[in-house]
């Protein structure tokens, strides 16, 4: 099947296949700005997010079982030029972007069109891709400064998406002041330490780096750069405590924005401390194997706990979601933390679930807030009964976030408390299980806003007119991927054992 | 080629159920038809059930869906999980009968959603009764409560919907803050979840390492209602009193202690409870759960509280029995599944009897009425009689088996116990008996309207199940005997 599916694209397109993935939304990019309206540029969005999801696929078949693309951008060869390096462990988080971003892009029509002014939609899409080009560069380069560079073209793009959501809300703009200034920070940070790396190495290229840092574990240069790289992607990926722009930026930014950021800019920004962690720097180096017990694992399940206690607090329901976001990293951070190919595993798994469910609750949040322009947890009472089909997919993601069986939530769950088992960690074992209690407090209380008060007047009175299709049919994928994902559990598992075989591949030693 | 095998018969324990319920929806206009979609899936249910009891001997297996490496949603047919599944099913014809005449009696609305979610929850015990490993166990063990909560929810008041918040976050709480961690801690030190004869762990898990296990299971299954885990099950009375018969008194509460008896019986095997440092202590929480829930229903004035404490009382013996992991203590918590299910069904399907005919929830406001309803009291006295313990009742024999147990561990106290109990139900259940016999009978006019026949008849025949089941225990006892590794026949 793979190879049928290969065989559909010439040869020369297939080699050109990772540069393609980061051409096709920037050019798309530049196309939209100077497009009319917003429904040829969502047009636009459209074309070039399924361009990226069918790339994405080849790349992933392209190296499958363990292959390595190597591709020299603009034909210089690395480490002096810049490249792009697909293996096991970005394929998947490739995969993901690709996917989550066409079902997005099909979500965002309707949403856009009734959350942001018809004269700016062309630039909003516009801006949508330039941060879709950031995020695939991100996980494409194999280049530690391009790497900075992509990071801040998506973060800069992102900025700007989050602030367009000041004309549902003016604390829009507040939300994204403050993201810009942490991001910021976060940006300095990492590339100061990528600067520390190449004063080190005098190499830029990922892979060139991570051969030469085998001999200098010694190193005070390095080991500093390795604790400006975690701060800078840690907060980027919103590791706790690093966390306090992502529940307003959630919060306020328009509906599509969130599903999308949710599922996968700080996925992306995870798969950066994953390829450093692991790849770039070694898990034998003892500087980083003490990081691990003692900063990664202590920060997760800190995380895991201190972050869904507060969702618990919430009462604008994307805002306990956004906390959710920070408690559910934690799992993620502790499968680092871990350690072992079974905890990595379990972490690259829970990143690949998480977007499944946040991607389907955020939207299912954004057709409440089309249909009733509802957030606060108290208004969507009685919303099982004035749109069932939307509170159902809503209640099976919700589901998989406490990690109840039949969903993939309890396959993450699962794997996770496997590997810490392995590992003898009982105590995270112990945190996992608060945190699922503490999760299933606070989907609990939305479902049970949703299920079980009844409806306020005007809801029964404005349910007559329907919920468009476009909005329906994305989220009921990843709700039904929830449940899919359980039953044939296989696929996924795969790619996460193989993304943790590529990150634990390293330099040799 | 023969198209049917046991294997197959196995998933259609799963299947029928959910076509069933498949067919109540799409007769959900047509209420006879729809009852009929019910009815007919009951009875092929419990044929079926039947012909995998004379299986089980060859303990057929069967996996369903392959998750991933090492992870199989799995069938295994064996001698504890026929018996569940044959108490649910057959139970399950009788109490579509009742719900028949209770919801149409009372008007309920939404019979439609009603019947579906007792299909699957029926579906779902059939999963934990023929699950082949603890994965497959926690799955249907999870859908059953999730299926079972718009039934408790059902009236969709506050008070209902207050009880069904608290019955799911208990139930949903313990399964994955104790009972999830406690599996995937099996997986671990055993390498897989099967349940395996003489216990998964024996030999695999140090003594203390089973203690803690031993912790985790008996409080992380929730629908054992070990004390202090019980108070989902009174709140969970707020639901239709069929849904109170079959899930509160057979199929959820027992699917409860099923599981936690097939844990001790194949996960831990009786040495290795035995020799966890924790199972003297849960043994003493069973009794000390046993007296103090019976004391609690003496107090209780609603009917239906007083035979939900009943029920946390009841639930314990079984707890107890494999806490006291002996062979016959084993065989008495076994019994105690059947004996108690019918007995305790009869009851519960008499309290929505006298409701439906007289509105009346207080045992204070019956005396009296078994003159105006003879049937319905005098099958109530039969299960009460089977829930004591008294001879000639189906009930004695598990009390019998347990309190043996206990005395051959030398544990006096824990006997004692027992027989406090004993007391105790004869002091909460005999007095409505005797007084609605007894007392001067109400005015006529107290029966609103007569309760409709087939919510009289379904207990009474339940309440002949009880004493019947007082001489069918010699077959049962030499079904369950090879599990236990008793040698053959009889009451010992």
């Amino acid at each position: 099947m793979i190879e049928a599916f290969l065989a559909l694209f010439p040869a020369a397109v297939l080699a050109q296949a990772p540069a393609i993935m980061v051409a096709a939304p920037m050019l798309g990019a530049a196309l939209a700005t100077v497009l009319p309206g917003g429904r040829p540029a969502w047009v636009v969005a459209l074309f070039c997010s399924l361009i990226t999801a069918v790339f994405a696929f080849v790349l992933l078949f392209q190296t499958w079982g363990g292959e390595v693309i190597s591709y020299a951008m603009g034909g210089w060869a690395p480490p002096l030029g810049i490249e792009f390096r697909i293996d096991g462990l970005n394929a998947p988080v490739l995969l993901l972007l690709g996917v989550l971003s066409l079902l997005g892009v099909i979500f965002a029509l309707p949403s856009v069109a009734d959350e942001i002014a018809p004269r700016k939609q062309s630039l909003f899409y516009a801006t949508f891709l330039v941060c879709l080009t950031g995020l695939i560069g991100v996980t494409s380069t194999g280049d530690a400064f391009n790497m900075f560079v992509f990071l801040e073209i998506s973060s800069i793009a992102t900025y700007i998406l989050v602030a367009m959501g000041a004309e549902q809300d003016r604390r829009a703009l507040t939300a994204s002041f403050n993201y810009l200034v942490l991001g910021t920070i976060g940006a300095t940070f990492f590339v100061i330490g990528v600067g520390f790396l190449y004063m080190a190495t005098g190499t830029l290229n990922m892979h060139d780096m991570a051969l030469r840092l085998v001999e200098l574990d010694d190193n005070r240069v390095v080991q500093v750069a390795f604790a400006f790289v975690i701060v800078g992607l840690g907060l980027k990926a919103a590791m706790f405590p690093l966390h306090v722009w992502l529940p307003n930026a959630y919060s306020f930014a328009p509906s599509f924005v969130t599903a999308f950021l949710a599922s996968t800019a700080t996925k992306v920004a995870f798969y950066t401390l994953i390829r450093f962690i692991f790849d770039v720097f070694s898990v034998e180096a003892p500087f980083v194997s003490a990081a691990f017990v003692w900063v990664i694992a202590a920060l997760g399940v800190i995380g895991m706990i201190a972050a869904s206690v507060q969702a618990n607090f919430q009462t604008d329901a994307r805002r306990l979601l956004a906390f959710s976001s920070v408690g559910q990293l934690g799992y993620m951070l502790l499968g680092l933390g871990i350690g072992t190919a079974a905890g990595v595993t379990a972490g690259v798994l829970h990143l690949l679930n998480h977007a499944l469910m946040k991607g389907a609750l955020f939207m299912a949040l954004g057709v409440f807030a089309i249909r009733y322009g509802v957030r606060s947890i108290n208004d969507l009472r009685g919303l099982g009964r004035t749109m069932p089909a939307t509170a159902s997919a809503f209640s099976v993601a919700g589901l998989s976030l406490v990690g109840i069986p039949m969903t993939v939530g309890f396959v993450s769950k699962w794997y996770l408390v496997s590997a810490a088992l392995d590992r003898g960690w009982w105590w995270a074992v112990a945190a996992i299980a608060v945190s699922s209690l503490l999760a299933l407090g606070y989907v609990g209380r939305l479902l049970a806003s949703i299920w079980l008060q009844s409806p306020p007047e005007r809801a029964l009175m404005a349910a007559k007119d329907r919920i468009p299709v476009m909005m329906l049919a994305p989220m009921w994928v990843l709700a039904i991927a929830n449940v899919w994902f359980f039953f044939d559990a296989t696929p996924i598992v795969e790619l996460a054992r193989g993304a943790a075989e590529a990150a634990l591949a390293g330099a040799p030693r | 080629m023969t198209v049917w095998s046991v294997e197959l018969a196995l998933v259609a324990a799963l299947v029928i159920p959910l076509l069933g319920g498949a067919g109540v929806v799409a007769l959900g206009r047509h209420p006879n038809l729809r009852e009929a979609a019910t009815l007919t899936a009951a009875v092929l249910l419990a044929i079926n059930v039947a012909y995998l009891v004379g299986a089980a001997e060859a303990r057929p297996e069967i996996t369903l869906v392959h998750i991933a490496p090492g992870l199989d949603l799995a069938f295994r047919l064996e001698p504890l999980g026929a018996l569940f599944a044959a108490v649910a099913s057959g139970l399950w014809i009788v109490n579509s009968l009742y719900s028949i005449g209770y919801m149409r009696g009372n008007e309920e609305k939404n019979q439609t959603r009603f019947y579906l979610c007792f299909t699957i929850a029926i579906a779902s015990a059939m999963g934990i009764a023929l699950s082949a490993n603890l994965l497959s166990m926690f799955v249907f063990y999870e859908a059953l409560t999730l299926s079972t909560y718009p039934l408790v929810a059902h009236k969709g008041d506050a008070r209902a919907r207050r009880g069904a918040a608290i019955y799911l976050a208990i139930l949903l709480g313990t399964s994955i803050g104790l009972l999830l961690p406690a599996i995937i801690a099996v997986q671990f030190i055993a390498g897989s979840t099967e349940f395996v004869a003489g216990g998964l762990l024996a030999g695999a898990a140090s003594p203390l390492a089973a203690g803690v296990l031993l912790v985790l299971f008996a409080f992380g299954i929730g629908k054992a209602a070990l004390m202090p885990i019980h108070p989902w099950l009174p709140h969970a009375m707020v639901a239709p009193t069929p849904v109170s018969a079959l899930l509160h008194a057979v199929a959820v509460v027992k699917a409860g202690v099923f599981a936690m008896l097939k844990v001790g019986t194949y996960i831990f095997g009786p040495d290795l409870i035995a020799a966890a440092p924790t199972s003297g202590a849960l043994a003493w929480i069973a009794a000390l759960s046993i007296v103090a829930a019976s004391v609690i229903a003496l107090t209780k004035d609603n009917l239906k509280a007083r035979l939900a404490f009943s029920t946390v009382s009841q639930l314990s013996y079984v707890t107890l029995g494999v806490m006291l992991a002996s062979p016959i203590a084993l065989l008495g918590g076994a019994l105690q599944i059947v004996m108690h299910a019918w007995g305790k069904i009869t009851l519960f399907m008499c309290a929505g009897g006298i409701y439906t005919a007289t509105k009346k929830t207080e045992v204070s406001q019956m005396r009296g009425l078994g003159r105006l309803m003879p049937w319905t009291f005098a099958a109530f006295g039969i299960g009460a009689a089977s829930v004591i313990g008294l001879p000639f009742f189906g009930g004695m024999w598990p009390k019998l088996f347990l309190t043996e147990g206990a005395l051959d561990a030398g544990k006096l106290i824990l006997a004692g116990a027992l027989i406090a109990s004993s007391i105790l139900n004869v002091a909460y259940l005999m007095p409505l008996v005797g007084r609605g016999f007894f007392d001067r009978a109400p005015p006529a006019k107290e029966i609103r309207k007569p309760a409709p026949v087939l919510a009289v008849l379904p207990p009474v025949i339940t309440a002949i199940g009880a004493l019947l089941l007082f001489f069918l225990v010699g077959p049962i006892v030499d079904f369950l005997s090879p599990v236990f590794g008793l040698e053959g026949g009889g009451a010992p």
